[in-house]
């Protein structure tokens, strides 16, 4: 939502809850407030707490490599996936333990093969390992460690991404908007009965 | 015990809790004249910071996932919600007897677990409350449909409730405002369920479409689990509490959490004595009359840690009946991916949340289905807000990564339907709370030990729910994408793998139950102690059984009944 149109909602709710007298009117305004100070995650000059600075740059190169940019859609690095996982992680020593486990784990399975940090590799060595560790199926005692750790990277990445700005847009959700009457559009129900046989 | 001040003023009316019960006894007694000093174990709620409604998940930093990424370690993730609460609570532990499960949802907060639940309300049906006639099983409740018939009336009428007439038996018509339009989701669920021969109405649920009170009509944003600014759903802190602080009528402590009811030597009660949070200091306040509304297993705790010689079993329990009885709701889930959703153009889909759901339909032939009792579905779906967990079903069924992920994650976006079964539990004798004598909370009061056993009634139906789902997604022309069991998937189909956790609907009823014999009831038809005449319950305590309904509504309108005839009693002298 741009802000004009977000500003607009907040207005249209602080009236609303002016008309009540059940809310005082400041409560509109105070969310907005809080909204604002927020603010987003920017990437680039976060620092990282919890992981080392090498950590850091693997997980950022390994997060965009599960969700990639692609043409105008950026990817989870922009989106500061890293940043994030970073932030809990230093909240939470089981967080932490993970993913400094299983990026070392990386750099080990990554020097087994070409001699390289996993960040250093080639596009084609890094996604050939992530080939083994992506899937179950490959579980073994050998990439069992690795296994497990991509399949909390991944869903963190997934988390991370589609829980920032960039990933709603890139869903195209339309929602978080007042609407004075709730309507659906009738070319969605066409579509849907007309599919649904 | 603590001897009770003489010089403190005495009240007519105290009432222990601030949820659906309490809020509503509350409003009911300010406007009938009546002072009402109101008692919550939380804080004061605050629209201006605990509403969070029309924030993104990228305005908060742990994005929905709890402090400290706690929603990845199977502590659920409230935070992003108006809940307040959870069922870990720090410093207020409860005991969960070998072999049972239970966790127990607590909101400490005014309002309680109004500000953020599902707004769901559905009347009982007549034959609700005359289960044992109907099949030998359970208990019968002391009032019939027509005793509470006008109190739905008055509860709908005064919170506002969407709705649809429809003539089924098993799901009473109320007093409705107009209801939103079916999702693209919903409709196609309904024709499959016509296919099926399954009824699938317009949920009835405690959201306002016109301007109601001076609360504004909903605003389609689909984040009532965060509060609503404009209070256009009911929370009994800005629905009743706050409008009854203006008459003058009603004090309200916060931070009190109650320890004990004190009794005279006639055995009626004369105090209650709380822990002040802010100061954790021993205090009390003299009453007349007291409510109870607590939630049903703080007020069978609360009675039974209230003990005097004179009360050897806790108050109010001659029967020895407090904590017994306790029900759950039988939950299942089922998720399924729907091809003819795929490339659906996008639109606005939040509404106020489920719009659609499915009434128990087999009522009369219950003989034919194998258990005893029903359940009814909400039906979920759509393009909602993302939110953390929204695409791990999406990561868990086609792993790797990569473009290809994210291509499957924008087409699954919207393709997915969710069913949620909630049906009736029969109350057993192996389900119920006690005192942990051996544990304190921090506040130095005994806390409650749960035993649980599901029975194979309750199994049996959980598997049924599951069934109807996958033939419901099946007719879609989907496939079944998995079962949900807590936050986790199912193992597999059977009735102990697919059913809830005791306790994780958070419709925990029962525990002071009433009826019309003191031997096997602790409250009478009117929610009054069979022991103590000036001592009533008005949560979910006083329930006899557990339809497949969501509590919330009957609350409202058995505690306003009670409200109603306290006043009266109090007007003819008798309390």
């Amino acid at each position: 939502m741009s802000d004009y149109s977000r500003r607009d909602l907040l207005r249209n709710v602080a009236l609303a809850v002016v008309s009540t007298e059940a809310i005082n009117a400041q409560d509109g305004r105070h969310v907005h407030e809080m909204a604002a100070a927020h603010g987003t995650a920017k990437s680039g000059s976060y620092q990282p707490k919890a992981l080392t600075a090498h950590q850091y740059a693997t997980l950022e190169r390994l997060t965009d490599l599960i969700i990639p940019p692609e043409g105008k859609s950026p990817g989870a690095a922009a989106a500061g996936a890293a940043a994030w996982i970073d932030m809990l992680s230093s909240e939470n020593e089981r967080l932490a333990d993970i993913y400094t486990g299983g990026l070392t784990w990386l750099d080990h399975a990554m020097q087994a093969r070409s001699e390289r940090n996993f960040v250093d590799a080639s596009p084609a060595e890094q996604t050939a390992l992530l080939d083994l560790i992506a899937y179950r199926k490959n579980d073994s005692p050998d990439l069992g460690p690795g296994i497990r750790f991509f399949d909390w990277a991944r869903r963190m990445t997934v988390d991370a991404f589609y829980t920032s700005k960039i990933g709603i847009e890139d869903l195209d959700y339309r929602g978080n908007t007042a609407m004075a009457k709730y309507e659906v559009p009738v070319e969605a129900i066409q579509y849907a009965l007309r599919r649904s046989g | 015990m603590p001897q009770v001040m003489r010089s403190s003023p005495v009240h007519d009316v105290v009432v222990i809790g601030s949820g659906a019960g309490g809020g509503t006894v509350t409003k009911v007694l300010a406007d009938l004249g009546v002072s009402v000093l109101l008692m919550e174990a939380g804080p004061m709620f605050n629209p201006a910071k605990d509403i969070k409604e029309h924030m993104w998940p990228y305005q908060v930093p742990h994005r929905g996932v709890g402090p400290h990424g706690e929603g990845y370690f199977g502590r659920s993730p409230f935070t992003f919600s108006a809940s307040f609460g959870g069922s870990q609570l720090d410093g207020e532990p409860y005991a969960v007897a070998p072999g049972s499960e239970f966790s127990w949802f607590r909101s400490r907060i005014l309002g309680g677990r109004t500000n953020h639940y599902g707004r769901f309300s559905l009347r009982f049906a007549d034959y609700d409350f005359k289960p044992h006639s109907r099949d030998g099983l359970g208990w019968d409740w002391p009032i019939s449909y027509e005793d509470i018939s006008p109190y739905y009336d008055k509860a709908e009428t005064f919170i506002g409730v969407v709705g649809t007439k429809e003539g089924i038996r098993s799901a009473p018509d109320g007093i409705f405002q107009p209801p939103a339009a079916p999702k693209v989701h919903d409709i196609l669920t309904k024709k499959a369920c016509d296919k099926l021969g399954i009824p699938c109405i317009p949920m009835r649920s405690a959201i306002i479409t016109r301007p109601t009170n001076g609360r504004a009509p909903c605003h389609y944003c689909g984040q009532c689990g965060r509060a609503c600014m404009t209070a256009s759903n009911y929370a009994s802190s800005y629905v009743q509490i706050f409008p009854a602080m203006k008459t003058g009528r009603v004090k309200v402590i916060t931070n009190a959490m109650a320890r004990e009811l004190l009794t005279d030597g006639g055995g009626k009660v004369n105090a209650v004595s709380y822990v002040d949070k802010n100061t954790r200091s021993e205090q009390q306040v003299r009453c007349r009359t007291v409510v109870l509304a607590a939630s049903a297993c703080e007020s069978a705790r609360l009675l039974l840690n209230s003990k005097s010689p004179r009360h050897s079993a806790g108050l109010a329990n001659s029967s020895g009946v407090v904590g017994r009885y306790l029900t759950d709701t039988v939950g299942t889930g089922l998720s399924g991916h729907i091809p003819a959703l795929e490339g659906l153009p996008h639109y606005n889909s939040d509404g106020y949340g489920i719009h659609m759901y499915v009434p128990w339909w087999l009522w009369e032939k219950q003989k034919d289905i194998g258990f005893p009792r029903g359940y009814h579905i909400e039906l979920g779906g759509g393009f909602g807000m993302p939110a953390i967990g929204s695409f791990q079903s999406t990561c868990q069924r086609h792993e790797g990564y990569g473009l290809a992920l994210k291509k499957t994650i924008r087409e699954e976006y919207g393709t997915g339907v969710g069913f949620s079964g909630r049906g009736e539990m029969i109350p057993n004798e192996k389900s119920y709370c006690e005192i942990d004598a051996q544990t304190v909370d921090r506040w130095g009061i005994p806390v409650l030990r749960f035993h649980w056993e599901w029975s194979e009634h309750e199994l049996k139906q959980a598997e049924h729910q599951v069934r109807t789902f996958a033939e419901i997604i099946h007719a879609m022309g989907g496939t079944v994408t998995g079962g949900r069991r807590g936050g986790s998937e199912a193992a597999g189909t059977s009735g102990r793998q697919v059913i809830s956790r005791s306790g994780a609907i958070v419709h925990e009823v029962g525990a002071v139950r009433m009826g019309d014999d003191p031997k096997t009831s602790v409250l009478n038809r009117y929610c009054q102690a069979h022991d103590v005449k000036n001592l009533f319950v008005a949560d979910g305590g006083p329930f006899v059984s557990n339809p497949d309904k969501n509590p919330t509504l009957t609350i409202i309108a058995l505690a306003w009944r009670t409200a109603e005839y306290l006043a009266e009693e109090m007007r003819k002298g008798n309390v």
